[in-house]
């Protein structure tokens, strides 16, 4: 096809020719053209539908503004929906699609909402769809739904990669337009860092849209040579394509830079795209400003766009929307696009200008006092109404109408914190306000100066402002200074639907009715209308939405309000705010040091917290998980087995007042633990519930170490510090974490000494009576290594924890299961350990549940009343004190074979089964192949007097009843000989 | 005026004329029998059922800025009853009931969309917490299931389950579970108590509470004194503020939550979806948005924004769940403060001034309990004595000892 | 946020974790008469202001150290940053 708007000139590449799809239809484009220049230039106007009345939707503007002009971009995973053509550089062989529309484009069946357009107005959802009440989900909202929404996903994980990123300056300079780029010399020159971030693929802003001159040359060559010149700098760093989203808390921009957008496939290993936090002293926003419309009839069709966008398209991009082209305009800037489309030689229809004292042109007509009231054409714009000062009506033929209703700064990023905009009257604008995030300034349009020689000098200005900076500025280049009047015209009167918020399909109309109906702040006008929530949120319409409510209130713009507007400036992909964090990168993995040698034995891993730990090692043949934790839990209890505990924290406490701190962390007391020996420890939050327990081994006077439970390593670890920094401060005390420094292997069973006296260098006597129950000491291991003993369980089994440090962790496995195979030695997982605890009685995770306290535990003993200690005193409260609470118990079924359910609810035997008469619930369940029964724990209302008792455990949930008794929870062992033997 | 689909017909065919406004614009009177501080969903609520279910029609609802413009114009509407603690479930199934019935009790389509919500789980222990909780539900009268890994591919086919850092390992469901449009819920309730004789009255800051003898006799307020023999607060968010003026300190600290909502996309998430190894929960609004959100920034805040990381660590959970949603575009996010309570669980009590009733502590859990808040501080406010459902809400049970603590994390707000 | 450790300087926020209210200092003494009622008000009371606000943030991903951040919950604007342990100290803390 040939490109039949395409105009001379332009900063395209005309030697290199691209081609592109849209709807499936080739066309061809030049590098340096947009999607939405390139469509243009191949006369296609009809891009898509609007949101609610699937009205034709065309382009309207020129830049990340766009509500209109919305694609699919791409195919197949990488499917991008609700694509700005406005800001989609082209490359070779794109494909785009329309979209919100079925069948086709041209054809949309939704558009018939359009023709009941008068029933739909706003918040007409509201009012009706209410009967019958079960008709909303099955039939009123799955049409909604159909009907709404825009662009659909491809519903496959996006294949791209993403980066996230840190950079630092002294001046963050947003926009790169005439200020920006002014800024930018000035502070680069003086030595500062910068950075100058643009969203646009060419800095220069404006700048690239004008046939202006700037100095001795035209404003784009201009651009271009301070381009060049700033690239040289080593302290300044330019980052094109890069849009700045939002200002945070204390100088910390977030930044998107689209580094593969603008290709057509991703080098290998590249990111699509980064998102830098910037963190900056002083930011000079140079935003620019958006043209804003006049709403008329219809003045949504295809072909009506915003003046400066043709003017864009023209000068930029060599492009015009038609060869016939009329403009709307209530200010001297429409006049400018048409001299500059007249100069391309377009055929200016006529520009017709609300004033009567607008200015004249030998080149064109220009229709003074006149005004749009209404548009006509099938999918695009055919011709024009006006209507003149006389009265009389006039048709204008032309393909495209400009429309020019003044500028509104771009004050977005000014109100990312507490910045109200204020209404500047000559300007009948917004204009930066109130507080500013932290170190901005203000320079250019954005700050309401919109003078080409203002934007050059406030840039200047601004940059020697926030940077204090003292000497001399450079010399400002010569530029247009026209004086900008901006008398508000917002609206044409007397329009059926006149439409302000085009994506979303709010007309005047609406905009009255939501006053009419009581919506009168700005806030109730945007969320019953919808104006403003598409995915422009208003940048085109919330002024004109503001105006129009001001004039049926009676009131000025100013007294209605101002809408602030939030980050991100414009969407963003949710993959770019996540980085590299999915997938199995989401979360770290944690490895232990026997990893791989349990990897290698075929062990099942199981995630707890960021740790694999291996959850049973099954054998050939065993084909059910069952199987093999029964082999483990029999085999340790009958012999020996061992299982890796390194993920448990360990904490280094030392110190002369080590003792004193842990009497005070801990429930229960351990000042007088002698060295050598190890103690269970019972530790409370300071509202009195059970927060971790553990043990604390005495190593020598002033030296303990602490382990916890892995999932509570972390915050235990900040706990004591919490104590030993804010509460004890003078205490000689100190704390390390050590979880990674030591490798840790519980040994347990009958042979359990037999197998470590077989690793324990032989200098050191671990017999029962040298080293009894709860012995703790330094030893030396296969030889000379380091390592350190404690005679601990958990199982209920003779056993020990053995801790090496973490290098020779993979080698003590290896050598306690060669050392072990005598003893036929066992490797057991965290089910084994589940299964021996729960026999054992211990409580664990699910029982320390952050709602249960010593006493719910059957721990309450354990809580010294002689001694400060975290969480004594709240304890005792009267709730937490009540006889009939809740108390650890046995569960066990009176038929081996009835399952136990964890999350199962404790009824009486008789009686009724509801929330009223909960007795309690099972925590934990597991099956013991030691008692050939599935057994469990529980929490049971008064639950130690009530041992004995029959009881249903129910699980409507898993639809299951099954009759048990309350036991004791020590189903093996009670007395304790064993891990005594 | 009664709204209904031959109401919009005619309306439509009539030029709209005859659209009245939902609320009026009263100025105050000088007294009132109940005076609500706060236009928010709760206040508004309260105002509905003590003009419609309890009779009182000298009612006053004083709002600082535009009514609905707190929390329940900022959250991610999400309606559900699925606690497990005793004092949370009966009082969070009485308001879904409330939530079923109530576009006709209002004549305002509220847009409750009863599709569901599934909270996964990806380890065994969370699989037991789950199982507890949903047989807490069935037990207390509300509808749970339990799902397997399976089934949810089955219902969900879209999420992450063959490249899972944390793989799922199934779900716990409420059918009956869903969203509503949260603006409409304020206005249905505005309206609806404006009809039955309420005065809301907007653009009135409270700024003090006149107490004397220990008995509260009104509320000083940006448009003068009004009295009132009763005034209840609601106003989740500022509670320390404006009970603060009473002279108390509240077991509540104020923290932002930020939420998200993407550009309007064709339907893709059929339920209300919670990720149980990440902070993350999303839903698909009518319009075609994703809403969704996570965490709270975890400082002390009244500013309704929040910063980058957790922007980031909720997107981090989303592409972990369900990475096809990458390409889709973060359109807009805001932050709502919290009243994070010491527990997790509100307040709806007495206080110790005479005549002077609390409602607060919703942490992020507010919306959907609009209905039933209202219900129930209604029901203190007109009886003096609390629903049946909220005895458990009381101002002093972190002295007693009787938190209801569904996460178990203590007296720390921002980890609830 | 950035906050200016006293002894590492500015640091991003997401290096600390956050506690809560400094008043978590002054834990009351548990053999006093009122303890009961001092404990009930030290865990669970708080002045929740809007404005100044001393704070304790943790740099967990730092040197550990406990730092007393005084903040304003309005404009998130940092006046001051202290050693949780200087702090205690100068309330009277010690063993």
């Amino acid at each position: 096809m040939t490109q039949t708007n395409r105009l001379d000139g332009g900063q395209i590449d005309r030697n290199t020719s691209l081609s592109f799809r849209f709807d499936g239809r080739s066309y061809t484009a030049h590098p340096g053209d947009t999607l939405a220049s390139a469509l243009l230039a191949n006369d296609v106007r009809l891009i898509g539908r609007s949101f609610k009345y699937h009205r034709p939707r065309g382009l309207l503007t020129a830049g990340s503004e766009e509500p209109n002009g919305m694609v699919e971009l791409r195919t197949g995973a990488r499917k991008e929906p609700n694509t700005r053509a406005t800001t989609t550089e082209m490359f070779d062989g794109l494909e785009a699609y329309s979209q919100n529309r079925w069948p086709s484009l041209k054809f949309d069946a939704l558009a018939v909402n359009d023709m009941f357009s008068n029933f739909l107005s706003a918040g007409f959802y509201y009012k009706t769809f209410m009967w019958p009440a079960a008709f909303w989900e099955k039939i009123y909202e799955p049409i909604i739904r159909r009907a709404a929404g825009l662009g659909s996903l491809s519903m496959e994980a996006d294949p791209d990669e993403y980066d996230k990123g840190f950079r630092h300056c002294d001046l963050l300079i947003i926009g790169a337009g005439p200020s920006g780029l002014m800024a930018a010399l000035t502070a680069g020159r003086a030595g500062a860092d910068v950075i100058l971030a643009d969203e646009d693929f060419t800095l220069g802003g404006r700048l690239n849209s004008e046939t202006i001159a700037v100095g001795d040359r035209s404003a784009s060559d201009w651009a271009a040579q301070v381009v060049a010149e700033l690239s040289s700098m080593p302290n300044v760093r330019l980052m094109p394509r890069t849009t700045v989203i939002g200002a945070f808390d204390h100088g910390i921009y977030g930044a998107v830079e689209r580094t593969g957008d603008h290709l057509a496939t991703l080098p290998a290993g590249k990111p699509r795209q980064i998102l830098w936090r910037i963190y900056t002293q002083k930011t000079l926003l140079c935003a620019g400003a958006t043209e804003r419309p006049i709403a008329f009839e219809n003045n949504d069709r295809p072909g009506v766009m915003m003046a400066s966008a043709l003017r864009t398209y023209a000068n930029r991009y060599a492009v015009t929307a038609s060869q016939r082209v009329a403009i709307f305009t209530n200010n001297d800037d429409g006049h400018r696009t048409a001299t500059d489309l007249h100069a391309k030689g377009v055929k200016i229809a006529a520009v017709v200008d609300v004033r009567e004292d607008a200015p004249s042109s030998y080149d064109y007509e220009v229709l003074k006092g006149a005004q749009v009231i209404n548009t006509k054409g099938r999918h695009g714009l055919s011709f024009a109404e006006i209507s003149l000062p006389d009265g009389s009506t006039r048709t204008l033929d032309c393909g495209a109408l400009g429309v020019s209703g003044g500028w509104n700064p771009n004050v977005h990023l000014t109100c990312h914190q507490r910045g109200r905009p204020v209404w500047n009257e000559a300007l009948a604008a917004f204009v930066p306000g109130g507080e500013l995030p932290v170190g901005m300034s203000v320079a250019g349009a954005a700050t309401g100066i919109m003078s080409t020689c203002g934007a050059l000098q406030s840039g200047a200005e601004g940059a020697a402002k926030a940077l204090n900076l003292t000497g001399a500025l450079p010399d400002l280049p010569e530029a247009e200074d026209a004086p900008v009047i901006q008398t508000p015209f917002w609206y044409v009167q007397g329009c059926k639907r006149a439409w302000v918020d085009q994506q979303n399909d709010v007309t005047v109309k609406d905009v009255k009715l939501s006053y009419q109906e009581g919506f009168r702040s700005v806030e109730h006008l945007k969320r019953y209308t919808t104006l403003g929530m598409a995915t422009d949120q208003g940048k085109t319409s919330n002024i004109t939405g503001l105006a129009i409510m001001a004039e049926v209130a009676g009131k000025s713009i100013p007294e209605v309000g101002t809408t602030i507007f939030r980050p991100p400036y414009t969407p963003v992909p949710i993959a770019t705010f996540a980085g590299r964090m999915k997938g199995q990168e989401f979360h770290p993995t944690r490895l232990t040091p026997s990893h791989y040698w349990a990897k290698d034995r075929g062990a099942v891993f199981v995630e707890v917290g960021n740790w694999l730990r291996a959850q049973w090692f099954p054998l050939p043949g065993e084909t059910h998980w069952r199987q093999s934790v029964d082999r483990e839990v029999r085999q340790t209890r009958a012999s020996v087995g061992v299982c890796d505990c390194t993920t448990l924290g360990k904490i280094d406490v030392q110190g002369t007042d080590a003792a004193e701190f842990l009497n005070r962390i801990y429930a229960n007391g351990f000042a007088k633990l002698a060295v050598g020996k190890t103690r269970y420890g019972l530790m409370l939050r300071e509202d009195g519930m059970v927060m971790d327990d553990g043990t604390a081994a005495r190593l020598a006077e002033d030296h303990f170490v602490v382990t916890t439970t892995t999932a509570n390593a972390v915050s235990v670890y900040r706990h004591m510090e919490f104590v030993r920094q804010c509460l004890c401060p003078d205490m000689d005390v100190q704390l390390i974490s050590t979880t990674e420094g030591w490798a840790q292997y519980a040994v347990a069973g009958p042979n359990a000494r037999k197998l470590l006296q077989k690793i324990v260098d032989p200098e050191f006597d671990i017999s029962n009576e040298a080293f009894p129950f709860m012995a703790c000491g330094n030893v030396t291991v296969c030889g000379g290594l380091r390592a350190r003993l404690f005679r601990i369980s958990f199982s209920g089994e003779l056993a020990y924890e053995i801790a090496v440090p973490s290098r020779y962790g993979d080698a003590l496995m290896r050598r306690l299961m060669a050392e072990g195979e005598e003893f036929d030695v066992v490797p057991y997982g965290t089910e084994a350990l589940g299964v021996m605890r729960v026999e054992k009685g211990h409580a664990a995770g699910n029982e320390l549940n952050g709602t249960t306290t010593a006493l719910n535990l059957g721990l309450g003993k354990m809580v010294s009343k002689k001694k400060d200690s975290i969480g004594s005193v709240l304890s005792e409260r009267e709730a937490l004190v009540e006889p009939d609470g809740l108390r650890l118990v046995g569960i066990k079924p009176l038929l081996a074979e009835d399952k136990i359910t964890a999350g199962g609810h404790l009824m009486k035997a008789d009686g009724p089964v509801d929330a009223a008469h909960d007795q309690g619930y099972v925590t934990s369940a597991v099956y013991s192949p030691i008692l050939n029964s599935n057994i469990g724990l529980g929490l049971v209302k008064n639950g130690s007097e009530r041992l004995g008792e029959k009881m249903r455990l129910v699980s409507p949930l898993t639809s299951l009843t099954v009759e048990v008794e309350l036991v004791s929870a020590h189903f093996v062992d009670p007395e304790g000989e064993r891990l005594r033997a | 005026m009664r709204y209904s689909g031959f109401r919009v017909i005619k309306e439509a065919l009539t030029g709209h004329k005859g659209w009245k406004p939902v609320w009026r614009e009263p100025e105050p009177k000088a007294h009132y029998d109940i005076v609500v501080i706060g236009g928010g969903g709760h206040g508004l609520a309260t105002a509905h059922y003590l003009s419609k279910v309890y009779g009182q029609r000298n009612v006053a609802v004083v709002e600082k800025g535009w009514i609905g413009g707190g929390n329940v114009g900022r959250n991610t509407t999400i309606v559900r009853s699925n606690y497990m603690l005793d004092g949370n479930e009966p009082f969070y199934e009485f308001s879904m009931k409330l939530w079923e019935g109530l576009e006709q009790d209002l004549n305002y389509n509220a847009m409750m969309s009863q599709r569901g919500i599934i909270n996964l789980f990806h380890t065994d222990g969370q699989r037991d917490a789950y199982t507890r909780r949903g047989n807490a539900m069935i037990l207390n009268g509300a509808d749970a299931e339990l799902l397997d890994a399976d089934q949810v591919r089955k219902e969900h086919p879209y999420l992450n389950f063959d490249d899972a850092r944390f793989p799922i390992k199934g779900g716990l469901v409420q059918r009956r579970a869903g969203t509503a449009r949260h603006d409409a819920v304020a206005w249905g309730f505005a309206r609806s108590a404006d009809m039955h004789g309420v005065d809301i009255i907007q653009n009135c800051e409270v700024t003090g509470l006149r107490i004397e003898n220990g008995k509260c006799l009104g509320v000083e307020t940006t448009k003068g004194f009004i009295g009132a023999n009763k005034v209840g607060c609601a106003v989740a968010g500022s509670s320390s503020r404006v009970m603060g003026m009473a002279g108390m300190r509240l077991p509540i600290e104020s923290h932002v939550l930020q939420a998200f909502v993407s550009e309007g996309l064709k339907p893709v998430l059929p339920s209300v979806i919670t990720f149980g190894a990440g902070h993350f929960y999303v839903s698909q609004s009518d319009k075609g948005g994703l809403v969704f959100g996570g965490d709270i920034d975890g400082y002390n805040t009244y500013a309704q924004r929040g910063n980058l990381p957790v922007v980031e660590d909720v997107c981090e959970g989303g592409m972990a769940l369900m990475p096809m949603i990458g390409r889709a575009r973060l359109l807009r996010m805001w932050g709502g403060v919290m009243d994070m309570s010491m527990d997790g669980s509100p307040i709806i009590d007495r206080t110790p001034v005479e005549g002077l009733y609390f409602n607060g502590g919703w942490c992020y859990g507010g919306f959907k309990a609009t209905p039933a808040s209202g219900h129930c501080f209604a029901h203190l406010l007109a009886k003096d004595e609390p629903h049946p459902v909220v005895t458990a809400y009381r101002l002093d049970r972190f002295k007693t000892g009787r938190m209801i603590d569904e996460k178990g994390v203590g007296n720390q707000p921002n980890l609830h | 946020m950035i906050i200016n450790h006293p002894l590492l300087g500015p640091r991003d926020a997401s290096e600390f974790t956050y506690l809560g209210d400094a008043s978590l200092i002054n834990r009351p003494d548990w053999q006093a008469d009122n303890a009961a009622e001092a404990f009930y008000e030290y865990g669970y009371l708080r002045d929740n202001p809007a404005g100044e606000h001393q704070e304790l943030w943790y740099h967990e991903a730092g040197d550990r150290s406990w730092l007393v951040v005084t903040r304003n919950t309005l404009t998130h604007e940092i006046s001051k940053v202290e050693l949780a342990r200087d702090v205690a100290r100068a309330r009277g803390r010690s063993k």
